[in-house]
Parts: C-alpha cells; structure tokens; sequence
C-alpha cells in the first residue's frame, strides 16, 4: 500500500525535533535554556504549519491502517499544538526560577507528549491506540515530576503514575477482551463488524465498560477525577496549565472517536454511563471547589466541572452536539491557558502564589493582571458579555433541541454554585487588604499571553462564528463512520 | 503415552507447584526463586507448543532481567513482609467479594463468546500462522514485525526513549566532587606524554631529570 508521507508529517517533523533538542542539550551542556525553550516554541510553530499546508481534504490512512487522519483530527492536533506552543511560551520565566527546574529536558518531554498526543488522536488500531496513550501519559507523568526536591511535585508524579497505571491496565483489558469478541484490533474491521451483527455478544459491553474506565480517568471526569486536585496541585504551575489544556482536548477527542467508531451499535449503554459521569463531574466541580483555598486545587475542580458540561454534548450526539462539543473545548483552552498566564505572570517563587490569599490586594499592585483575570474567571463562570457564556450556551441549546432537559437544568445549576468560587478569585484581589508583598517584576511573556487571552474572550462573543465556522466542518469529520 | 506428554505433565505440574510456593514460602527471597522456577517451566511448555523464540524471549527478558531486578528489590530494600500481611483477614471477606464478582464478570463474558462461524465473516484472522515446518518462529515474526506493524514498534521504541529521559531527568544528580574517566582523553594520550627517557649515568653521580 503506498502511503504518502504527507500523512504524518507533523508527527516526524516533532519527532525529528525532540531528538535533535535532547542532542542539542546533551552534547552542549552550556546551552542556555531560553534557547531550549525557544526552540521548542519553533518546532511546534512548524508542526503547526506543516498540518496547515498538508491538511488532509479527505481521510486518509497511513502503516496498514493503523494511522488515520481526516479533516477533525488535523483540526484537533493544530489546537492541541497550538496549545502546547503557548504553554512553552509562557513557562519560560517559571523554570529560570530554580536551578532544578531549569532543564533542557523539559521542552523536549513536552514536544514528545504533543507527539503521543497527536498519534493518539490518528490511532486506528488498537495497538497504537494503547502504545500512543502510554507515550503521552509517561511523559506526563515525569512532568508532573519534574520539581523533583519539592516533596508535592514528587507525590504528584507517583501518585499520577500508580493510578495512571491502573487506568491503563483497564484499558488494555477492555482492547484485549474487544479484540477477542470481534476477532481484529483494527478500529476500521471492528466498526464494519459492529455494523454487521445483529445481536452483539453481552463480552463487547464489557470491553466497552472497561475502556471507557481508562478514558474517563484520562479526562479526570468523576468517579476517576481522584488524583486530578493533587496531580494539578503538586505539578509546577506550566507543567499544570499544559495538563488542563492539550491533554484534556485530545483525550477527550479520542473518546469520541472511540465511541463514535467502535460502539454506535450500543449507543444506550455508553449514554447511560455518560450521562452519570457527566452530571458527577459537574456537581463535584461545582460544590468541591466551593472549600478550595489552592489556587491550583482550584482550577482543578474547575476543570472537572468543565470536563462534565462538555460530556452532555457526548450524551446528546449528533454533529450539533458534537460542534458544541469541540467548541466548548477550545474556549476553555483559550480561558485555562489565560488564568494561568495571569498566575504565571505574578509567580515570584516556584510555589508562589499557592493560596487565594497570596493573590489578595493583586488589583493595587498589578492592575493589568488583576483584570485580565477577573474577565477570564467571569468568562469560565460563564457570564454574558464573554465568551465562556457561548461555550455553556451552545452545549445547552443542543441539549434542548434533542428532547434532553434534566441535564441542562443540573447544567445551570451547577454554573451558578461554580459562580461563588469564580467570583470569590475576584474579590480577593479587589477588596482583600495586601497580606503579602508581592514583587512588581512580572513575566513578559506571560502577561503578553494573559492580555492576549483577555481580548479573545471579549472579541470572540461578539465574532463567535470565528470560531463555530471551521470547528463545524471538524465535527461533520469526527461523526462520519 | 508419548515423550511430549510425559514432558507437558512434568513442567505444567512443576509450574503449578512453583507458583503456590511463590505465594507461600515465608522468605521472600525463597519466593523469587521459585518464581525463577515457574519461569523456566513455562519457557518448556511454549517449547512444546513450538513457539521456541517465546520460550527464549522469556528466559532472557523475565529470568534474566525481571527476576533479578525483583531479587536486587527484595534483598536491597528492608521491607518488613510481616506488617505487610497485617489485616489479610480482615480484607479477606471484601477482597473475596471482588474476585467473585470478577470471576463471575469473566464466565459471563466468556460463556457469551460467538461461534467461530460469526467472527469468520470478519474475513479471517488478519495473520494466518505460517506452517511452522517451512517458517521458523522467529522468521514469521519478524516478516509481520518490521512490515505491517512497523509502525507500532517505532512507537515502542519513542515510549522506551521517553522512559530513559524520565528515568534521567528524575534521578541524575551531579556530583561536584565525583571522578569519572574520559575515555577520548584516555585514547588520545600517546607514550612521549608520559614516558620520559632518561640518559643513564654512572652509578654514583645520581639521576638528574633531563
């Protein structure tokens, strides 16, 4: 079968880069780390613009078909880049904080976890499906490590390692048992034998339960949202932003694929238990982050919540749904990477600023970063005149148009309880009296990032097709058989 | 009764033995050992069933790595056994809930499993076993290897690159003070760095350098 090599350029061009950045730093130990760091930047810029150039028109399969790409993958891998481009741009101030933390091992971890991040979103095959996942979470796993003499960088890496294990060994059960109902480990095979049979054998629900255990611990959706407050915690705070937003999108993007390709013939049973995890999570990130004086444990429980609005567009299917699902996921990447831009840009210390009140009296000393993030917590709250409302608004309206009404109602609900703490960021910074004194030297970078950020969330509710329109064309994608 | 079959009873019954040894004996060490056993026993039975490359492949990779990296554990770190088993009957009652619930997860799975008539129509397996008379072992696997999966053992091996990157970056420290050999260095030197000839006097005068 002849393939081109188009097909996968970008996953040899990042390959071919973190190699030559890992020589790089090896062979010259002087080298400084912003030109690590800037060069990482570089190589996911292009990687960015090789899939841009070669954008797949059609689906196209690579390696006997195990490798897949069609338009809302290569949509999916530009934002997941994109996202970890940004992550980089902003570190660069954090990691120069601490001799430990200033490795050239770092960005080339981050380029290969972008790099098993983009396999797993082209997996076709159970094989590299399972092989791809492992390579992005094991360089997950030493990122959340990486601040080795801190005593809760180290739990946080043991602790994501263990119960990412586990998830993984529920996921190799499921693909081996799925293997064995339907005879091939090829998600084409398999999707054309699901479509086949009349009655399918009661061992492919299992297969399914299983899988979907591993992935839902991937996205840190309740009941496998355990680890996600002390991994987030305890990671340093770019190792964190990244884990919020390029993970999650293509975790959660694969899971579609999965569910979408391999069980649509068992559509009720997936509902079923997306509609549970979907309201769990979303109650669970809105009362548990209600006690959270962490900042970081915070954004966490946030996230969870997040995660579980984006899961009602899964339980309601459909392209609609599916639109609003990537849609919501993009603007939660924008606003993420802008909170943590905004912490970022006031980090003095490697574990500074930690709690809420070390952000206290932020509106005196740092007037810029005290509003940008008192717009992205209103846009993550979901309030109007911000684009964070369109996000819950599109997942929503989809929801009602197909007769589903109980889970938009917990839906808003659980935004209003999300509110308390969202608005409670904001007070401390404006009306809190200053505790600490907190350095005027800020991250450029960072608060480049942060401004940026700000002014996507405001112009995107007022242009919001700028971001519906070439995210339709990717859900049409994604839902094709 | 033919050889293989006096062969088959012996290993699988050694293996069996071995392996209840390995959850009972009280020294853990005796317990690798045994599981060293167990290894080499089912390294007989793959033999048997003419997968000769498995058979090896498990001696070298589980007897001569894991064990020994299991055996390097046990002796090096002083892991108390006896509080470890603290409260195995107090578990016992929820643990054997589980594994009944597991077990009964699995018969219900496999008892539901299709006849081969239903998979057929999938086209088959996707790699019919070669005839082992003509093909050896570790030929049929290395024409699928490096052809159509390929791709997954690259992968394999950029997973296996991240590890030893982890494995660096989480526990390398440099020691200030540590000497090491610089083995260009050591190559480089030739003998007029270090050997000087010195021009023989006669006794009683002294060696004078130069």
């Amino acid at each position: 079968m002849f393939v081109s090599i188009t097909t996968i350029i970008p996953e040899i061009w990042l390959l071919v880069a973190a190699v030559a950045l890992l020589m790089l730093g090896v062979c010259y130990k002087g080298v400084n780390f912003s030109v690590m760091i800037l060069g990482a930047f570089i190589a996911l810029v292009i990687a960015v613009i090789l899939q841009i150039i070669w954008f797949p028109k059609t689906q196209e399969l690579a390696f006997h078909g195990m490798f897949i790409t069609k338009s809302g993958i290569a949509v999916t891998k530009i934002v997941c880049m994109s996202a970890a481009a940004f992550c980089l741009w902003m570190s660069g101030a954090y990691f120069r904080l601490s001799a430990t933390l200033a490795r050239f091992e770092l960005p080339v971890l981050i380029i290969l976890a972008v790099l098993g991040m983009n396999l797993m979103l082209s997996a076709n095959h159970l094989i590299s499906f399972y092989v791809s996942i492992e390579l992005q979470s094991l360089a997950l796993y030493v990122l959340a490590a990486f601040y080795r003499d801190n005593l809760r960088s180290t739990e946080a890496g043991l602790k994501y390692f263990a119960l990412g294990a586990l998830s993984s060994g529920l996921l190799l059960y499921g693909s081996s048992l799925l293997y064995g109902f339907t005879g091939s480990a090829s998600f084409t095979a398999i999707s054309q034998y699901m479509a086949m049979q009349q009655e399918l054998p009661v061992g492919v629900v299992v297969a399914l339960v299983f899988m979907l255990c591993g992935m839902v611990f991937k996205i840190s959706a309740v009941p496998f949202h355990m680890w996600t407050p002390d991994v987030y915690q305890g990671a340093p705070t770019p190792v964190t932003a990244f884990f919020t937003t390029a993970p999650k999108l293509a975790s959660l993007t694969l899971l579609l694929r999965l569910i979408i390709e391999l069980f649509p013939a068992i559509q009720e049973s997936w509902k079923q238990i997306f509609w549970i995890v979907s309201v769990g999570s979303m109650m669970v990130g809105a009362f548990a982050g209600l006690r959270q004086q962490n900042i970081k444990r915070l954004l966490a429980y946030s996230s969870i919540g997040h995660i579980g609005y984006a899961l009602i567009s899964l339980v309601v299917g459909g392209t609609g749904a599916i639109n609003s699902l990537l849609l919501y996921m993009v603007i939660y990447l924008i606003m993420s990477l802008g909170v943590f831009a905004c912490i970022l840009a006031v980090t003095i210390h490697p574990e500074r600023p930690d709690t809420l009140t070390d952000l206290s009296g932020l509106a005196k000393t740092n007037p810029l970063i005290a509003f940008c993030m008192a717009i992205l917590m209103l846009s993550m709250a979901g309030i109007p005149p911000l684009v964070g409302f369109w996000g819950k608004f599109y997942v929503f309206i989809a929801a009602v148009q197909q007769q589903y009404y109980i889970l938009p109602i917990i839906g808003v609900l659980s935004s209003v309880v999300a509110a308390f703490y969202y608005l409670k960021v904001i007070k401390v910074m404006y009306f809190d009296d200053q505790l600490i004194q907190s350095s005027l030297k800020t991250s450029s970078q960072a608060t480049l990032l942060a401004v940026i950020s700000t002014i996507t969330v405001i112009v995107l509710f007022i242009y919001p097709d700028l971001l519906i329109n070439p995210l339709q064309q990717a859900a049409a994608s994604l839902t094709l058989r | 009764m033919t050889i293989q079959e006096i062969a088959f009873y012996i290993f699988s019954s050694v293996a069996i033995i071995a392996s209840l040894m390995v959850v009972s004996a009280r020294n853990p060490v005796h317990s690798v050992l045994f599981l060293i056993v167990v290894f080499f026993n089912a390294a007989g039975l793959f033999l048997l069933a003419g997968a000769e490359f498995l058979a090896l492949i498990l001696l070298i990779v589980y007897v001569g790595a894991v064990a020994v990296l299991f055996l390097f554990v046990v002796m090096m770190m002083d892991i108390n056994f006896a509080t470890i088993r603290q409260g195995f009957v107090r578990y016992f009652p929820f643990a054997g809930l589980v594994g009944l619930i597991l077990l009964a997860e699995i018969i219900f799975a496999i008892t539901s499993i299709p006849d081969v008539g239903g998979r057929a129509t999938l086209g088959g397996v996707a790699h019919p076993i070669p005839d082992p008379q003509q093909v050896s072992n570790a030929h049929a696997l290395g024409r699928i290897l490096y052809t159509d999966y390929f791709y997954v053992f690259q992968l394999a091996g950029i997973v296996l690159l991240v590890a030893m990157i982890g494995a660096i970056v989480l526990t390398l420290r440099e020691r200030p003070g540590s000497k090491h050999q610089n083995i260009g260095r050591q190559s480089y030197r030739s003998s007029s760095d270090t050997l000087q000839l010195i021009q023989d006097k006669p006794s009683g005068q002294g060696v004078h350098n130069g």
